[in-house]
């Protein structure tokens, strides 16, 4: 007869496995934790000992003269978002309604998601191409506009998707009281559907905004950068991230400076932006409403 | 529910309690009389619904008009390299805008080794963070690392790519890479002069971006293991490793494989931070020091400066077949995590 | 004033189930109806098929002649002037979590475009009243959402929602199977009062509360309507040795 009962040994292998492999698992968390740590204290360090008040009003000076800032970037990168957003959250959210509330369980529904997720997995490096074939050839300049444009079509498919999702957790008991009341579907799907969604749709609306305020790649070949205030949208501007990546690259200590002060603010704005709307829509809500 | 077989007796009887004690009928107001009318003289809001639904569907349709738009317009633009080199073009080393001769084969192969790079380092580091986050944690920790985690996802590509450049490059140069060439120089994979650029500082800064990705759809698929195997496992006196190894890890590999992939398609795409420290130079080197290019940094590197029809038009084809790759790539693990968190069960062994 | 309900056989399917099966009958206006039946049995669809609820499910569709007063529903309006004058109250109570209290017995008339502040501010008053639930919302009616309050309160202030329409006609399905012993009795309460003003038809599964709120008491079994009259004879005296066998509790 074969003895059944485990040894101690083995016992006190398996717990010394179970203890090896709980202190691997810390130890890769606090290894992860390092260099998020790192970035943030370099950014914080390097950019805010770069901050000055030039930096928010000046365009940038000439190679050899120092001071200058970023507003025009600053003010660059405001206008292609506020161009990419207006263009790219009505549309998203009219796709995720679509897909929502008319298409969903139809073949074209299905298309249409499985084509939102392939455009939202595409490189933003071949979005700048995209971009640059779609609207810089055409228009013979690079422009705001085309940056703007390139970054809503960024945009679209994320704000679909989350729109589509969360219009899926508005129960359907919602709709059919007010199908009930004879209110026709395009009125409850916007007072009904869309207002219950709204802090989800707004948060994903953030999330997309947030992702494509920091993209490079997509405006390399469409906004192209600029050293000047912007006078329309229709001529190349400069923007945050471009502007950071040009300094990066550059061989000047007083051009790093700027790029570490650029790289701070437009984390900053990124982490506002969510922040203030997480802030926004949590608040305002009735008592023991959703 | 029991009744007795006549029923006329206590059922009625029974009513007429409940009458006899029911609370008076409130007085109340007669409805104003503009109400009915109102309702039944407005439109049935059918003109308003099909235009409203017409809307949504072209705004959906959009986004399909977009994707045709793109894999259209990059065909058209890549014509001139497609008709010159065929499909050899993604063979041929080649890579000379002077005389016009073009071959993507150095950026495929930088793209395979930084993006193979970064899994190697990530896929470990990423598992571990995601059973700590989900079965080692204590509760209070859990929110605030994965919180953490996922703010490594909002930091912009070119951040990253300025601090690779003035901290990561440096470390590499005289700390990582010195080492690195004493212990593991046999290899072969750490040879030549080390600038601080090169193929293993890009896989390194990518590693980093990919990791909250694999992490975080990691989770995902473990939240989705029914606390039930869970118990089954450590009502067997399994530890708590042999618990995550057999239930968790068991119940969610396909899963995982599918955020390993998707976390592939992000570093084969991943533009910005690798252009800053990759070295940008087209040639195929086993050493890991050595600079290189990848598919994405050469477009970014060399588009606005590309200069004659030919040089755009094998730089637009470069993108193109990043865009075909990963679709596939991307479509591969939609599908993988997909059948984990919300399919079918997956099939037990 | 309610307004009487002719159905005249009505059939309906639901994909490729035939669910209600040659449905005949007269509701007489200014009365609660109940219809009574095991699960399943197509009271449920039934009712939905009074204001074309049914067709808000595509696999679902029905044939026949339904008369609400002197209009024929399925061929002289559509489906969304049809439910404007037919109020419905649901199994499980579903105010809109979005709205406050005032909000909520507002929208059927607020989301058809009704503006007029001094109305719908009487309007809201008179419904609550209605639906007894006035004293114990006054104070917050604007600052609570319909979802902060209990689950028989959330379905009076549905049927609140339902009655500010001023409905000819108010179906009921299953209102109170959701709800405590407590809360189902103001229901019937309410019903009791209101049927004097509309027509009600309520779908219960609960053969006490047919008997006490009903004049007239429909049985379905199987998509069939198998025994339709005066409460009193059909709790009493059922012709049918079907319906004697659910009221005795035989099966279902």
């Amino acid at each position: 007869m074969t003895q059944i009962r485990p040894s101690r040994s083995n016992a006190s292998i398996r717990q010394a496995t179970n203890h090896i492999v709980t202190a691997i698992s810390i130890l890769s968390t606090i290894v992860v934790l390092v260099p998020l740590i790192a970035i943030l204290f370099y950014l914080i360090y390097k950019g805010a000992s770069s901050l000055n008040l030039a930096f928010f009003t000046h365009t940038p000076k000439p190679v050899g003269e120092s001071g200058g800032g970023m507003a025009n970037s600053i003010v660059g990168s405001s206008l292609v978002l506020l161009v990419a957003s207006l263009m790219g959250i009505p549309i998203g959210i009219a796709g995720g309604v679509y897909l929502s509330e008319y298409g969903s369980g139809t073949w074209m529904g299905a298309i249409i998601r499985f084509t939102a997720d392939v455009l939202n997995g595409v490189p933003s490096i071949v979005m700048g191409i995209a971009g640059y074939a779609l609207i810089v050839v055409h228009q013979h300049h690079f422009s705001a506009l085309a940056g703007g444009v390139t970054l809503s079509i960024m945009m679209i498919p994320t704000v679909t998707r989350t729109t589509e999702e969360m219009l899926r957790t508005v129960p359907n008991s919602l709709r059919e009281a007010a199908y009930g009341l004879g209110v026709p579907r395009w009125r409850t799907v916007l007072s009904i559907s869309l207002r219950s969604a709204a802090p989800g749709i707004i948060t994903g609306c953030m999330l997309a905004f947030a992702r494509v305020a920091g993209e490079t790649a997509p405006l390399l070949f469409t906004a192209f950068g600029s050293n000047f205030w912007p006078h329309s949208l229709n001529e190349p501007i400069a923007a945050l991230p471009l502007q950071i990546f040009v300094y990066a690259l550059s061989p000047y200590d007083e051009w790093h400076r700027l790029a570490w002060a650029g790289s701070l603010v437009l984390i900053t704005l990124i982490m506002l932006s969510v922040g203030l709307v997480r802030y926004v829509t949590s608040r305002g809500q009735l008592k023991g409403g959703m | 529910m029991s009744e007795p077989s006549r029923v006329e007796v206590p059922l009625l009887n029974m009513q007429v309690a409940e009458q006899s004690r029911r609370a008076p009928a409130p007085m109340v107001a007669k409805a104003p009389a503009g109400i009915r009318r109102f309702l039944h003289t407005q439109t049935s809001g059918a003109v308003a619904d099909r235009a409203f639904g017409g809307l949504m569907l072209t705004c959906a349709l959009s986004i399909l008009a977009i994707v045709v738009l793109i894999v259209v317009m990059l065909l058209d633009q890549s014509k001139l390299s497609l008709h010159a080199f065929g499909l050899k073009f993604f063979f041929r080393t080649a890579w000379d805008p002077v005389s016009g001769d073009f071959g993507a084969l150095p950026f495929i192969y930088g793209t395979l080794v930084t993006s193979f790079l970064a899994l190697c380092i990530a896929v470990p580091l990423a598992l571990c963070v995601a059973i700590f986050i989900m079965e080692i944690s204590p509760a209070f920790l859990r929110t605030p690392i994965a919180f953490l985690t996922e703010l490594l996802a909002a930091i912009p590509s070119v951040v990253y790519g300025l601090w690779a450049i003035f901290v990561l490059v440096p470390m590499m140069r005289d700390h990582l890479g010195p080492f690195l060439a004493k212990y593991f120089g046999w290899t072969g994979l750490f040879g030549g002069s080390n600038f601080g650029e090169g193929f293993l500082t890009a896989g390194i800064i990518l590693s980093i971006m990919i990791l909250p990705v694999i992490s975080s759809i990691t989770r995902e698929v473990m939240g989705a293991v029914p606390i039930s195997q869970k118990e089954a496992a450590l009502a067997l006196g399994a530890t708590r490793w042999e618990m995550i190894r057999m239930s968790v890890l068991r119940n969610s590999r396909i899963g995982i494989v599918g955020a390993v992939i998707l976390g592939l398609g992000r570093a084969l795409g991943e533009t910005m931070a690798v252009t800053m420290v990759i070295g940008n130079n087209p040639q195929i080197s086993h050493s890991l020091f050595a600079p290189g290019h990848t598919l994405a940094s050469v477009i970014a590197n060399e588009f606005t400066e590309a200069t004659g029809d030919l040089y755009l038009s094998a730089l637009i084809e470069i993108g193109l077949a990043l865009f075909l790759v990963t679709i596939v790539v991307n479509s591969i693990a939609r599908l993988l995590v997909w059948a984990v968190t919300r399919g079918k069960p997956v099939a037990a062994h | 004033m309610g307004v009487g309900i002719e159905v005249v056989d009505l059939n309906a399917w639901y994909g490729v189930t035939h669910t209600l099966k040659d449905i005949t009958l007269n509701i007489p206006p200014n009365s609660a109806t109940a219809l009574i039946g095991p699960s399943g049995c197509g009271k449920s669809t039934f009712v939905r098929c009074l204001n074309r609820m049914h067709e808000t499910n595509p696999a679902a569709r029905a044939t026949g002649t339904v008369k609400v007063g002197d209009r024929d529903i399925y061929r002289d309006a559509s489906p969304v002037e049809i439910r404007r004058r037919i109020g419905m109250v649901f199994q499980r109570p579903n105010p809109f979590p979005t709205m406050s209290i005032y909000d909520n017995v507002a929208s059927g008339l607020k989301l058809n475009g009704f503006r007029n502040r001094k109305v719908l501010d009487e309007v809201v008053e008179r419904s609550l009243k209605q639906s007894a639930l006035w004293e114990e919302v006054k104070d917050d009616l604007k600052k609570k959402s319909g979802a902060s309050l209990s689950g028989g309160q959330q379905q009076r202030l549905c049927i609140a929602r339902a009655l500010a329409v001023d409905p000819e006609v108010l179906l009921m399905d299953e209102p109170a199977s959701a709800l405590d012993p407590v809360s189902t009795s103001k229901i019937e309460d309410l019903i009791f009062n209101l049927k004097n003003e509309y027509t009600i038809v309520i779908v219960t599964h609960n053969m006490q509360q047919a008997a006490r709120v009903a004049e007239n008491t429909g049985f379905f079994l199987m998509g069939q309507l198998v025994e339709f009259t005066s409460t009193n004879v059909i709790f009493t005296k059922p012709k049918d040795k079907r319906t004697e066998d659910y009221i005795t509790g035989r099966f279902g």
